[in-house]
């Protein structure tokens, strides 16, 4: 019997995998992947609840989360295209025009 | 024990490749390395009696978003990370501050209670099979959400649709 705090254990650390990611990467379709190991990692956790809770409530908001996160993907993937159609870039640090 | 054993094999791989994903320089091995991570995941929720999920987790995620991700990278064709001047140098900062949330989420895992438990057993869910008692679920105590999940999947494709259109109409007129 694996103990519920390994997999919360597990969440934490891919969820600090995902921040690091997002704050250091420049390449906006890597933190867009980032965002998505964040996303997984909340997943996992709320699976693991609903498993020791006998309840399937965690089960029920994951599947949420991945339509979510489906949507996102597509509407973020969009932006990106549209971003480099224009700006013929997608790395974060040469979209500084508004800087003051 | 066998249990345990697959737990901590998966764990090893989603850590490691987690990291990989963050590190590697060339966007097309980072998307590969969040496949064997996805695919993983999905080995996790095996393990935990949702095998709904895990096959959600294969064809959504692993299926749909990451060649998705993979086909966006092929159009902005990127060969290699390119060195430039940082506009915030915050590599340091970022990486502190994720291992102190780390650290953080880690400290508080021993202070969770669990709070009352429901009506899903897990003899119950095995005599119902996973899929069944969600459709279940799903289409019973949460049929709002779920309709709502589908207005969400509507506007995605309606924004895919009028993001990736090529707006030429506009230059002809000009000429």
């Amino acid at each position: 019997m694996i103990p519920l705090s390994w997999y919360m254990g597990l969440a934490a650390i891919l969820f600090a995998i995902g921040t690091y990611g997002f704050l250091v990467r420049r390449n906006i379709i890597i933190m867009m992947l980032s965002i998505e190991l964040m996303l997984n990692a909340v997943n996992l956790n709320l699976v693991a609840m609903s498993h020791y809770m006998d309840s399937l409530l965690g089960s029920t908001l994951t599947l949420f989360i991945i339509t979510v996160a489906a949507a996102e993907a597509a509407i973020g993937l969009g932006l990106i295209i549209v971003l480099y159609r224009n700006k013929k870039s997608v790395y974060v640090d040469q979209i500084n025009e508004l800087k003051g | 024990m066998f249990n345990q054993l697959a737990f901590l094999y998966c764990a090893s791989v989603i850590t490691g490749t987690g990291l990989l994903a963050v590190r590697f320089k060339n966007p097309v091995y980072s998307v590969l390395a969040v496949l064997v991570l996805f695919v993983h995941m999905a080995g996790l929720y095996l393990l935990l009696n949702a095998e709904f999920i895990a096959a959600i987790q294969v064809i959504v995620y692993a299926g749909a978003i990451l060649v998705l991700y993979l086909f966006v990278l092929f159009l902005v064709n990127l060969r290699q990370e390119v060195r430039m001047e940082r506009f915030i140098s915050s590599h340091r900062y970022g990486m502190a501050a994720s291992i102190a949330l780390g650290l953080c989420l880690l400290a508080i895992i021993p202070s969770f209670t669990i709070g009352a438990k429901g009506t899903y057993t897990i003899e119950r869910i095995t005599e119902l099979t996973h899929t069944k008692a969600m459709g279940m679920e799903l289409y019973t105590t949460y049929l709002l959400p779920f309709e709502i999940a589908g207005l969400i999947l509507l506007i995605a494709v309606i924004g895919g649709l009028v993001l990736a259109r090529r707006e030429n109409t506009n230059e002809e007129v000009a000429k």
